[in-house]
């Protein structure tokens, strides 16, 4: 079981996790901001750029997929404010038209190119390949502490890391001035503080969550953990900071319950398939929610 | 460097000289325009240190875009600003703005020592948490606008006084030299109004400088020295005995006329 554990499931729950707290941490200030579909947005308009990358390099490969997800990114907001200044629509509606058009360009595109030598189609687009990022050169526990075995971890793995510890230093870093741009945006402008800049940087490092995650657990992910876990964290807690910590202790259980729902307690049960790690995991922050909605200390407030 | 001040239409003159140099705020040919109509256009507006002004004007007049434009909040199409003689990005330390109270999310999860302490952004610094001495002085503050009582108080649990009164603390915390305030006697009790006059008068005492976006036209001529009256252009400023007359308010609010003539009556 030991060494089963370490080899089949540990390197998939850990980038889970890691995927999981690094969406969750900047959806905190997303959805204070009221931009919670922003990372909705991000998930799904990257797709086409992941495609077009993948088909000029014909491998799937790190740097290749962030520049073209960076550059459907940037498609993507000129388009949806070319519709809102063009088409005079209101900038949610635009964000729609754009989002789920792009994301369909995306799957018709996948559909004409050939993928099927690597993990890239529509499938994997939504629910990402979390139980295949497996780690081959464990052979237990003790291996967690043989450089040679760690070099064959999936390379998924560090990337997440990289990336929940960017978006933590940035969290950490920028508190006041992020808390003063959530609240009150044109009050911060006349404290000084660069509030355009810094919800660019916000949104940005938020892509690059989304984008890193999207390849190794899906949109699914990415969609639900942005805003789930900060959402159920606000109905149960009234201060900014304990809604951080909340959040990323949901996302944390919300990712080891899921995993385990799905891997290895319908084997328990007797049934003879597992289920999607990454469709259990986000649904599993979406009974969170559900829960505190219903039993949350904080559901009452004044709107 | 000395200029006079015209206004418009009427033909009154501002009293004396303003000196550019020692006007709090000084702003001059401004033109703020959303899409392709200007909101305001043609703004030259001086007010003097140590005085409480009033911005007043009908509805759409441009009021609270004059303030977010002289604060930099929203882009202006001409015109400079001027806060004593500089450039705003040099004076922020000594300018307070008071955002109206609608314009945030009061669900926001904070307490009210939470939103004071904003104030001191710049001053506590990055990583530090709040000193015993930033506390003391938010608490203070508080004090000033009678909500000691209510420093760990949710803010989304405040009525629409409290909160903003609480917003006038966080202006208060900052030690500003002028306050811009936008429409902060908007839809609160009586108890609240009194309360911020009261604030208001005491920092004009002390040589400070107050803005405040007002739309109560009868209570003009006690809470305020001064006046602007605007409607997308400025048609008068000066001191409020001398022009607070029927003759201003009806080019100002033209078809509104008759509330604007009972709040005439009624001060």
């Amino acid at each position: 079981m030991g060494s089963d554990f370490v080899a089949l499931s540990l390197p998939p729950l850990l980038i889970g996790l890691c995927a999981s707290m690094a969406c969750a941490l900047p959806g905190n200030f997303l959805i204070l901001r009221k931009q919670a579909l922003i990372g909705d947005a991000i998930s799904h308009v990257v797709l086409p750029g992941i495609v077009v990358a993948f088909l000029f390099t014909g491998q799937v490969s790190t740097w290749p997929m962030m520049i073209g997800a960076a550059g459907a990114a940037i498609l993507a907001v000129l388009l949806i404010e070319l519709i809102r200044r063009v088409g005079r629509i209101e900038s949610g509606a635009a964000m729609g038209v754009i989002f789920t058009s792009m994301f369909a360009a995306g799957v018709l595109l996948l559909e004409q190119s050939d993928t099927s030598q690597v993990h890239l189609d529509v499938e994997h687009a939504l629910f990402g390949n979390l139980e295949s990022l497996i780690w081959l050169d464990a052979e237990g526990w003790a291996s967690l502490f043989q450089i040679k075995a760690l070099a064959g971890l999936p390379v998924e793995l560090l990337r997440m890391a990289t990336v929940l510890l960017a978006v933590s230093a940035f969290v950490y870093i920028f508190w006041r001035p992020l808390a003063l741009i959530c609240f009150d945006e044109p009050y911060a402008r006349t404290r000084g503080i660069a509030a355009t800049a810094l919800g660019f940087a916000l949104v940005t490092l938020t892509a690059i969550a989304a984008v890193a995650a999207f390849d190794a657990v899906g949109s699914i992910i990415v969609i639900a953990m942005i805003i789930c876990p900060p959402a159920t964290a606000r109905l149960m807690v009234n201060s900014l900071r304990s809604q951080v910590i909340y959040s990323q202790v949901l996302a944390f259980m919300a990712t080891v319950l899921g995993y385990m729902f799905a891997g290895y307690v319908p084997l328990w049960l007797g049934f003879s398939n597992t289920l999607s790690a990454a469709g259990m995991i986000a649904s599993m922050s979406g009974v969170f929610l559900a829960c505190a909605a219903l039993f949350g200390p904080h559901r009452r407030r004044n709107i | 460097m000395t200029n006079f001040a015209l206004i418009a239409d009427n033909g009154a003159f501002v009293e004396k000289n303003v000196d550019l140099e020692s006007a709090a705020l000084n702003i001059q040919g401004m033109t703020v325009s959303y899409g392709s109509d200007p909101a305001i256009y043609s703004v030259d507006f001086n007010v003097a240190i140590g005085t409480l002004t009033a911005i007043i004007g009908p509805n759409g007049a441009g009021k609270s875009t004059l303030l977010k434009a002289a604060m930099g909040i929203i882009p202006t199409v001409s015109g400079q600003v001027r806060f004593f003689g500089k450039p705003l990005s040099k004076m922020r330390h000594r300018i307070s703005y008071v955002p109206q109270r609608a314009s945030v999310d009061w669900d926001f999860p904070a307490t009210v020592k939470d939103v004071v302490l904003m104030g001191l952004y710049p001053s506590i610094g990055f990583f530090k948490r709040a000193r015993p001495v930033h506390l003391d002085h938010v608490h203070s503050c508080l004090r000033k606008v009678g909500m000691q009582d209510f420093s760990d108080r949710q803010i989304g649990q405040l009525s629409g006084g409290q909160q903003q009164r609480v917003f006038l603390a966080r202006a208060l915390v900052q030690k500003a030299d002028v306050y811009l305030l936008d429409e902060p006697l908007a839809g609160v009790d009586a108890a609240t109004e009194t309360a911020i006059i009261s604030v208001l008068k005491d920092l004009k005492k002390s040589e400070k400088t107050v803005i405040v976006v007002h739309h109560d036209l009868s209570t003009v001529k006690d809470y305020f020295d001064h006046v602007l009256f605007i409607n997308k252009s400025p048609i008068a400023q000066g001191r409020t005995a001398k022009i607070f007359t029927e003759e201003n308010l009806s080019i100002t609010y033209g078809g509104q006329l008759s509330a604007a003539k009972s709040g005439l009556a009624g001060a």
